[in-house]
Order: structure tokens, then C-alpha cells, then sequence
């Protein structure tokens, strides 16, 4: 057979070979997905692995990749697989997060974007997939706007509001310890939100706050505010910095021998400040927005840690593992339920998802909350542990778990108009 | 109030030492070398980091005094190999290299440490307050001011009455002049690197109790020592000393009034002393033109 | 025209071309329009860091000041006053231009180090406002809502936010704008001037030449460029946050300019492309890529630091 030289290039024969041997492929091993030649579905991460929010950052991430991984295992979604493509989105200016974003976007044509544990580069980022009509789950970032005043139809968010946080706290802070509050705010947008909604719980239960003092972002030494505070005589103090201000915080709250006078509290804790603190600083009350040692019965709950032990060295989960892991898990079920990556199509079904038992590892009813797009994940309240109850690892004691929509202010409240498109 | 101020200004001083103590080591390779030290805080979350792998060998103390000398000795090399070929040159240069060892030194003690912060516990010794009343003086912070006082002391004295003490502070004067009168002037400075760089180790240490371990805990204490060298006046230790005791009290007092410019307030006053009187508290006249 | 001549409208030619075409040439390498327009915002800032340092002589550490006076002055003349691109563009070249004037009349006696800490110093305290003013700038979570607006030209209307192309080409336009007029200066008399003080002051100061003057003007004009990338930056990422003020991004505009070649012209664009096609490269394909970056920064001032359009010249006129 003489071989045609031009555009095709190869014979009939060779063809038709090809053809039997793709046919047979497909027979013979109905797994290999490259097979068939389906396009992988693309998912863009870019969260912080440099600099402040690096260890978030990258929590996080641990906790998407194992998802994936778990797809992937099991068929991919709709039968595609999952390419994950990470970028470090770094701790710094927008301008870095806002580029990667769409690089994410337009060079490499992701279907779904995750991203990001600073409040600034979540809502930068935001802005971006909301103009290019990218479904977008963010993870970690707190601020309220991002489900408030500022939603967007595409963007969804796991973590809790401060709204959340406040209102998961107060009341029990109120009924246990008393009415007098002294507040250490962190000064940003973040801190003040969240004082906002303690000094609104307060005022409706009856309280009094006796002294609010804001403190500089990266402030190492908290003496200061603690004379005040001490000076003031209130029955609480709450605690709102967080990360490393929150360690050095309470270290030198037990340092001076404040928790010894005072009943420490705070909203807002996290597994990585606390492995940071040296064990005498492991005091008050605080909430987790999810903690690994639940009281018994939570199905799945014993894979995932294994699983997160297996990728971190043998640590035991984080809340912000978690997130991750629940982020790629809903746009899943997402896809799934609407038989579609479509963006409009799947962030429609993403509205009012209800997350099964072994993706949740929780008590209580969790879901997407359609009206401003946030999940109703329950606050985890109890109290740091200074030594462990008999097991090393666990340095935080859970009290109760309190279900998301108990404590979330209702949709008209923060703020949000959701406009999805038709 | 009164008694608020008095804490403050108290409190305000025990910062204000530490920042002394990393302002001096910035300050002595400044002089001497005129080498802005970028790396500085790098150097100090190196001398944090060493004590915490030396702590379960060497106990607190053990750590406290060998990891300075390690964190001095990688400064040696550094100046033997890499900021030794910069002098002569804009100093540019040299706030460059440390710029970029800055980088370096953050993201290798991330890799090798992680990026989450680690506990560093002090002796239980040392961390309870000293009594009721004073509460907020706790043993360390006093502890840290001891320390960073017999530090200080020493090395005045050693620059006092030491030859290499009175070459180094000739050299700061007239480094010329020294060489021509046969000084081995290329070992003066490595030394003399290597000391400033055993203050940082040192102040890491120290940080590492007070403020926690991370790698990004050195960026917030950098500007600080800029500023309190500025202050206090270029060219002058005592000067430096000064300049780190009144930015600490000056951010421990605006602490009081107006908390959201604790941090700025020392920005304000770099600028002020540099528009009235350059040369700062202390200083010398042109010594940074 | 001389041989010389020739070469070097050749080269500008070549830079031209590679700008105006490069949306069509860099996808081959794997780049993307938006990094395009991010190399041209930060070369733009890099060489009017360049007109100070290289041209002057003079070390700003404290240029992001201006960059980010820029960008919230655009950002909120956008969100607050009208929606208009080229009234934002306006207002964040004069804000941070004004506020630079008025600091350079302060700064003018002092050289080297005092200068340089000075510059970070106000930097910093800009900073701090920004940070804390959260009414106004939205604070830590920075300042959002806002975007490009349409050009709007009686005929017709050119759509900067949604197409990424029109965006580049509007950066080139006004990147090509700024650097002829500063291409202009640095011809003219004034600009010879500038280059005789760097090169040694007190002989230009024996020659009558009023130095302090031209310092000033020669940082005021510096800073009027810096706030106009500003405001593109703004623009880029309708976006503004308080790090974009903060001294470490001034660093970046140093290592930029060293980078490609202080005393060149073309210099600092050059290292802007190196420094942010690198970092945007590696930081994707390493979490480790700031001892990548560390390393080069080291690298070039031990060994090059001239910068990469240095060792050019270097070899050329060996």
C-alpha cells in the first residue's frame, strides 16, 4: 500500500488497526479514563504556601488533595477525572492572588476555583471568578461580606461568618460565667465585625462591656490591654485575635496569671495557634468550626483521620483539613446532582446541598445555605485542654456541638441579595 | 491613669531593651562595615529555631548559650563568603544581598521546620509574675532584661578596654587610617559581623519565649532596630541603646492613649528625628552621607 | 546615520514589536495577556524607580509609598466620585505625585542610608492609614468594588473590564505615554544634569549647579510616574490593599531595576519581566521559590550587578 503523503499521512489499514485497538481498550479495561478520551475537569487552587498564612494555607490544601485523590479513585466526577492545578497565591498583596487567578482562569481554563484563607485576596479573587462566571468555593477566608453585603451567585463559602462565631458563643459565655465582658479585638475588618456581633449578643442578654481594647495586627506584646482588662474587673475576657497574636496573647494571659482571675473565653480557635502554644498557655473557652475527637458514633469520622494522618506525619486533622476536604466534595455532589460542570447549573444545586454523613463528620443537619450561599457548619464549643484527658494529643475538650443554622444570623441580616442568573 | 502610664512606661522598657539588644548588633555591623543588615530578623529566627532543636539535648539554659555562638558562626560565613566582596561598593549592594538572604533564610526554615508555629517553653522557673501588684512583670520579661543589661555590659566593656574592642571602634571612625597601621582589616569585620550576629542569635532565643516560633517572626522586629539605631543616633552604641529604650516606651505609652498607632508611632518618630536632627539623639554628624 | 545609530533603532524597534505582539507570542511559552499587563504596571514602576536611583543616584526604599498612593487614589476616585478610567488614572498620578513633592521638600539635604529610611518610614506610616482608616480604605480587607470602566469615545466604546487584550494594549498605550516623556527629561539638559550629579556631586555643586533643585524635581517627577503605575495596578486588579504600600514590594522595584541594569534606560522593564515571569513561574512549580528568588537576588549583586542589560553593554564594548 502506497502511503498517501499530505495532510492525513497514514493508510487505510493503519486506520482501522487504531480503531480495533481503541475499541479493544475500551472493552478491556473500562477504568482507564484516558482512554476514552475524556478531558479532565480542571480545578484551580490558590491559597497561601508563603509567608503569614502559610500554614493554613497548606492544611487546606492537604485537605483538598486527599478528596481529590478520592475521586479520583472512585471515577472521577460525571466519569472524568480531576486535574488539580495549585498556585501560591502567597500571604502578600492581592495584585499576586488576583494574577494567579487568572492564569488559573484563562491560561489554563479551570472549571472551579478554590481560594483563599486571607479575607483581602478571597474577595479579590472573587471579583475575578465572579467576572469570568466561575463557580467558587471558598474555603478558609472569614470576613463576612464574601456571603454578606458582597455575594455573588458563583461564590460559596465553608468556613463560618463572625456572625456565626459570635452567637454561637455568647450565650453560653453569658449563662456560664456572667455579665461583665472585657474585648480584646484585633484591629482589622475581621475583629471588628466579630465584636460587633459579641457586643450585639450582649446587649440583647443583658450584659455590659467594660472595655474593648483594639490591638495592631501583629501586636507580640499584649501587656497593655491585659492591665487594662485586669484593671476593668469584668467576669470574662474574650479573646478575638487570632494566629500568632492569639498565642502570644494567651501566653502571657497565663504568664500573669489572668485565667487564674478571670474566666478566659474567645470565639474563633484553631488547631494550628494551639499546637504553636506551649501547653501552660492552653486555657479558656473557646469554639472550633470542626475538632477530630468527637464524642463516638460519627460515621467516617475514623477514615478521615487516618487519611490526614497518612499526608501529614501522623498529625491529627485540622478544622482547615477539613475544609478542604468538604470544598471539593461538595462541587462534586454539586456536579453530580445537576449532571453538569456548567457553572450556573451546578452552583444552582450547590444551593441548599445537603452534605452526607461521611463528607459533614458531624452531628446536626449541614448544608449550603441557598440565600447567601454559606454553609451551616456547627461551632464545636468546649474548652482547651493544658494536659490531655489521658490522650497527648487532644488539647481541646468538646462540650457541645451546636448546629450552624442555629446560630447564623438569617439571610436578610448579613446583608446579602443573591442574584443568580436565569 | 497614673498607675497605667507607670506600668506602661515600666513594660515600655523592658520591650524597648530588647529591641536595644537586636538594635545593637544591626548598629555594630552598620558602623563598622556600613552594611544595612536586611537579614537581621532572619538571623534571629535562625538563633529562635537553633535553641529549639538544642532545648531536648541541652536543656533551656545549655540552648540559651550555645545557639547565639552557632547562629554567630553561620553569620561568620556568611560574611567570609558572601558580603566580604561587597564592601568598597554602593551600599546598595550590600541591603540587597541581605535582602535576598532574607528570602532564603524564611523559606529554608520553613522547609525544614514548617510553617506552623512551634511551642517553646521556658523554664517554669522564670515565667511567674513577680507579685500581684506588678503582675505584668513577669520573671522572663526581667529575665530578658537581665540578660540583655550583662550582654550590654560586656560588650561596652570589651570595646572599651580590649584591643580588638578599641580597633573595632577605631575602624568605625577611620577604617583607613586603621589598615595603614597594619590591622588585619578583613578579619576586624568578619569578627566583628560575627558579634552583631551573636546579638540577633541571641535576641532570637529570647524572642522564641516571649513571642512564639515561626518563621516570620523576625519581620515585625526588623524596622523596629532601624528605627531605634536611627533615633538614638548613627555611629553611637549608646546611642542605640537609647534609641531602642525610648521606641519601646513610646509604643508602650501610645498603647495607653490611641492603640491603633502603637506601631506607627515609632514610624513618626524616625521621621521627625530625621527631619530635625538627623544625626539623631547621640550621633555623629554625616555619619550616614 | 552611524552604524551606532542604526543598532540602537534596530533594538528599539525590537522592543517595540515584542510589546505590541505580545499577546500573540506569549501563550507559546505558557504566558497569559493579564501577566503581560502585570510585567508592564511593574516595569513601569521599576524604571520610574530607575529615574531616581539610576539617573540620579539617589536610594528610595520607600517607593511603594507613591505606588500605593496611586492605586487607592484610583480606586477610590472610581468607587466614589465617578466612574471614570481616565479621571482615576488622573487623580492617583496627582494625589501620590503632590504628596511626593511635598515630601521630597523635606528630604532634599539628606543622602544615601538617612534617605533611604526616611522614604520607608513615611511608607510605612501610609501603611498604618490605610490599614486603619478601614471606613475609608476598607482596611485589611482592602479596597473593592470597584472596576476598570469602558473608554468611552463619543464614536464608539472600548471595553477594558471584560476583555483582557483591550486591557494590555490601554496599559501599553499609556506605559508608551509615560516612557516617552521620560525618555524626553532625560535627553534634555535637565536629564544631563541629573546624570552629572550622580556622578559626582560636589563637582556638579562647584559648577553652580543648584543640586538640592534638581533633586527634588528629579524625585517629584519620580513619584509622579510611580503613582501612575499605581493606578494602573489598581486598575489591573480592580483591587487595592494596604500591602501594595508596604516596604517589601519597594524592595521588589529595586531588585527589578538592579536586575535588568540600573543605568540603562530599558534596564528595570527588563528585570521587571525577569523578576515576575520568574516568580510567577516558579511559585506555581515550587512552594520553595523564595530561596529560588533569594538565590538570584544574590547571585546577580555578587556576580552581575550591573544587571542583565549591564553584562550586555559589558560584552559588546569589550
Amino acid at each position: 500500500m502506497i502511503k498517501r503523503v499530505g495532510a492525513a499521512g497514514f493508510d487505510r489499514r493503519a486506520l482501522l488497526k487504531a480503531g480495533a485497538a481503541a475499541g479493544l481498550a475500551q472493552v478491556a479495561a473500562p477504568f482507564v479514563i484516558s482512554a476514552r478520551g475524556e478531558a479532565p475537569i480542571k480545578i484551580g487552587l490558590a491559597n497561601p504556601l508563603t509567608g503569614t498564612y502559610a500554614a493554613p494555607g497548606k492544611n487546606e490544601t492537604i485537605g483538598i488533595q486527599l478528596a481529590v485523590d478520592q475521586l479520583n479513585a472512585k471515577n472521577g466526577i460525571l466519569g472524568r477525572q480531576i486535574e488539580l492545578l495549585v498556585e501560591d497565591s502567597t500571604s502578600g498583596d492581592a495584585g499576586a492572588a488576583v494574577q494567579k487567578t487568572r492564569k488559573l482562569i484563562e491560561r489554563d481554563n479551570v472549571d472551579f476555583l478554590v481560594g483563599n484563607v486571607n479575607s483581602a485576596l478571597a474577595q479579590a479573587m472573587a471579583q475575578v471568578s465572579n467576572e469570568k462566571g466561575v463557580l467558587h468555593i471558598v474555603p478558609g477566608g472569614h470576613t463576612d461580606p464574601i456571603t454578606g453585603a458582597d455575594c455573588k451567585w458563583n461564590v460559596f463559602r465553608v468556613c463560618n461568618t463572625t456572625r456565626m462565631e459570635a452567637n454561637a458563643v455568647c450565650s453560653l459565655l453569658f449563662k456560664t460565667y456572667g455579665k461583665k465582658w472585657h474585648f480584646i479585638t484585633p484591629d482589622y475588618a475581621f475583629g471588628h465585625t466579630l465584636y460587633q456581633g459579641c457586643e450585639a449578643d450582649l446587649k440583647t442578654l443583658g450584659g455590659s462591656i467594660t472595655g474593648n481594647e483594639l490591638t495592631p495586627l501583629g501586636t507580640t506584646d499584649f501587656s497593655a490591654y491585659l492591665i487594662k482588662a485586669r484593671a476593668a474587673n469584668p467576669d470574662v475576657l474574650l479573646v478575638l485575635v487570632q494566629g500568632n497574636d492569639m498565642v502570644n496573647c494567651l501566653k502571657q494571659i497565663s504568664q500573669f496569671g489572668i485565667d487564674k482571675q478571670i474566666h478566659v473565653a474567645g470565639t474563633q480557635q484553631e488547631l494550628e495557634p494551639v499546637e504553636a502554644m506551649p501547653p501552660e498557655a492552653r486555657v479558656g473557652v473557646w469554639m472550633f468550626e470542626w475538632y477530630w475527637k468527637q464524642p463516638a458514633g460519627t460515621p467516617g469520622l475514623d477514615d478521615f483521620i487516618a487519611e490526614i494522618r497518612k499526608r501529614t506525619g501522623g498529625k491529627v486533622p485540622t478544622a482547615r483539613n477539613w475544609f478542604g476536604y468538604v470544598t471539593i466534595h461538595a462541587y462534586a455532589l454539586a456536579c453530580e446532582k445537576a449532571k453538569t460542570i456548567e457553572a450556573k447549573a451546578a452552583a444552582k444545586a450547590l444551593a441548599d446541598l445537603e452534605l452526607p454523613p461521611e463528607i459533614k463528620l458531624q452531628p446536626n443537619k449541614v448544608y449550603f445555605r441557598g440565600g447567601d450561599h454559606q454553609l451551616m457548619l456547627s461551632a464545636f464549643l468546649g474548652e482547651l485542654l493544658q494536659t490531655g484527658d489521658g490522650d497527648p494529643e487532644n488539647l481541646f475538650k468538646v462540650n457541645s456541638i451546636v448546629a450552624g443554622d442555629s446560630v447564623a444570623p438569617s439571610v436578610t441580616d448579613t446583608g446579602c441579595k443573591m442574584n443568580m442568573p436565569a | 491613669m497614673l498607675q497605667l502610664i507607670f506600668f506602661n512606661v515600666t513594660n515600655g522598657l523592658i520591650i524597648g531593651a530588647f529591641y536595644a539588644l537586636m538594635a545593637i548588633g544591626l548598629s555594630l555591623i552598620l558602623n563598622l562595615s556600613g552594611v544595612i543588615n536586611f537579614a537581621h530578623g532572619g538571623f534571629l529566627v535562625i538563633g529562635g529555631y537553633l535553641a529549639y532543636a538544642l532545648t531536648p539535648r541541652l536543656g533551656f539554659w545549655g540552648a540559651l548559650i550555645v545557639a547565639p555562638f552557632l547562629t554567630a558562626l553561620i553569620g561568620f560565613a556568611v560574611e567570609r563568603l558572601l558580603i566580604r566582596r561587597l564592601y568598597g561598593r554602593d551600599p546598595l549592594y550590600s541591603l540587597l544581598l541581605t535582602f535576598g538572604l532574607a528570602f532564603i533564610i524564611e523559606d529554608g526554615t520553613r522547609q525544614i521546620w514548617g510553617a506552623n508555629g512551634l511551642p517553646f517553653s521556658v523554664p517554669a522557673a522564670l515565667t511567674s509574675p513577680l507579685s500581684y501588684q506588678f503582675f505584668f512583670i513577669t520573671g522572663y520579661r526581667m529575665f530578658m532584661v537581665a540578660v540583655v543589661a550583662v550582654v550590654v555590659a560586656v560588650l561596652f566593656v570589651l570595646l572599651r578596654y580590649t584591643r580588638i574592642g578599641v580597633r573595632i571602634r577605631a575602624g568605625t571612625l577611620d577604617l583607613e587610617t586603621v589598615a595603614a597601621l597594619g590591622v588585619n582589616v578583613r578579619a576586624l569585620r568578619s569578627l566583628n559581623f560575627a558579634v552583631g550576629i551573636f546579638l540577633a542569635g541571641l535576641a532570637g532565643v529570647l524572642a522564641a519565649g516571649q513571642i512564639g516560633l515561626e518563621p516570620t517572626m523576625g519581620d515585625g522586629l526588623l524596622m523596629p532596630s532601624f528605627i531605634a539605631i536611627i533615633v538614638g543616633g548613627v555611629g553611637s552604641l549608646t546611642g542605640t541603646l537609647l534609641g531602642g529604650l525610648l521606641i519601646g516606651v513610646a509604643s508602650g505609652l501610645t498603647a495607653v492613649i490611641f492603640p491603633s498607632a502603637s506601631e506607627a508611632v515609632i514610624y513618626v518618630m524616625m521621621a521627625i528625628v530625621l527631619l530635625v536632627r538627623p544625626r539623631g539623639l547621640l550621633g555623629e554628624e554625616g555619619m550616614l552621607s | 546615520m552611524t552604524a551606532g545609530k542604526h543598532r540602537h533603532l534596530a533594538v528599539l524597534a525590537a522592543i517595540w514589536a515584542a510589546l505590541i505582539f505580545a499577546p500573540y507570542w506569549m501563550p507559546l511559552f505558557g504566558g497569559y495577556t493579564a501577566l503581560g499587563s502585570r510585567v508592564l504596571v511593574l516595569g513601569l514602576g521599576a524604571m520610574a524607580l530607575n529615574f531616581l536611583l539610576g539617573f540620579t543616584g539617589v536610594l528610595s526604599f520607600g517607593h511603594a509609598a507613591w505606588f500605593g498612593l496611586g492605586a487607592y487614589a484610583c480606586g477610590l476616585t472610581l468607587k466614589f466620585i465617578a466612574p471614570s478610567t481616565p479621571l482615576g488614572l488622573l487623580a492617583g498620578t496627582l494625589i501620590g505625585g503632590v504628596a511626593g513633592a511635598l515630601l521630597g521638600a523635606l528630604l532634599v539635604r539628606r543622602r544615601g542610608v538617612y534617605f533611604a529610611m526616611v522614604t520607608i518610614a513615611f511608607g510605612q506610616v501610609f501603611y498604618y492609614i490605610a490599614f486603619q482608616w478601614s471606613s475609608v480604605t476598607g482596611g485589611d480587607d482592602g479596597l473593592r468594588g470597584f472596576a476598570r470602566q469602558p473608554l468611552d469615545f463619543r464614536a464608539f466604546q472600548i471595553d477594558l473590564l471584560h476583555s483582557d487584550l483591550a486591557f494590555y494594549y490601554f496599559v501599553l498605550v499609556c506605559f508608551a505615554g509615560v516612557v516617552a516623556v521620560m525618555a524626553f527629561i532625560l535627553r534634555s539638559p535637565f536629564g544631563r544634569t541629573m546624570i552629572a550629579i550622580r556622578e559626582n556631586e560636589r563637582r556638579a555643586r562647584f559648577l553652580g549647579i543648584p543640586v538640592e533643585l534638581h533633586i527634588w524635581i528629579a524625585f517629584t517627577l519620580s513619584c509622579f510616574f510611580m503613582a501612575f503605575a499605581g493606578g494602573l495596578y489598581a486598575l489591573l486588579n480592580n483591587f487595592a490593599d494596604p500591602r501594595v504600600l508596604h516596604y517589601s514590594l519597594s524592595g521588589d522595584f529595586v531588585i527589578m531595576a538592579v536586575m535588568g541594569g540600573m543605568r540603562m534606560f530599558w534596564g528595570p522593564l527588563l528585570g521587571a519581566v525577569v523578576f515576575v515571569v520568574l516568580q510567577d513561574y516558579l511559585s506555581s512549580v515550587t512552594v520553595n521559590w523564595m530561596s529560588f528568588i533569594g538565590v538570584l537576588i544574590v547571585f546577580i549583586v555578587l556576580f552581575f550587578p550591573r544587571g542583565i542589560l549591564g553584562l550586555v553593554r559589558a560584552r559588546r564594548t569589550a
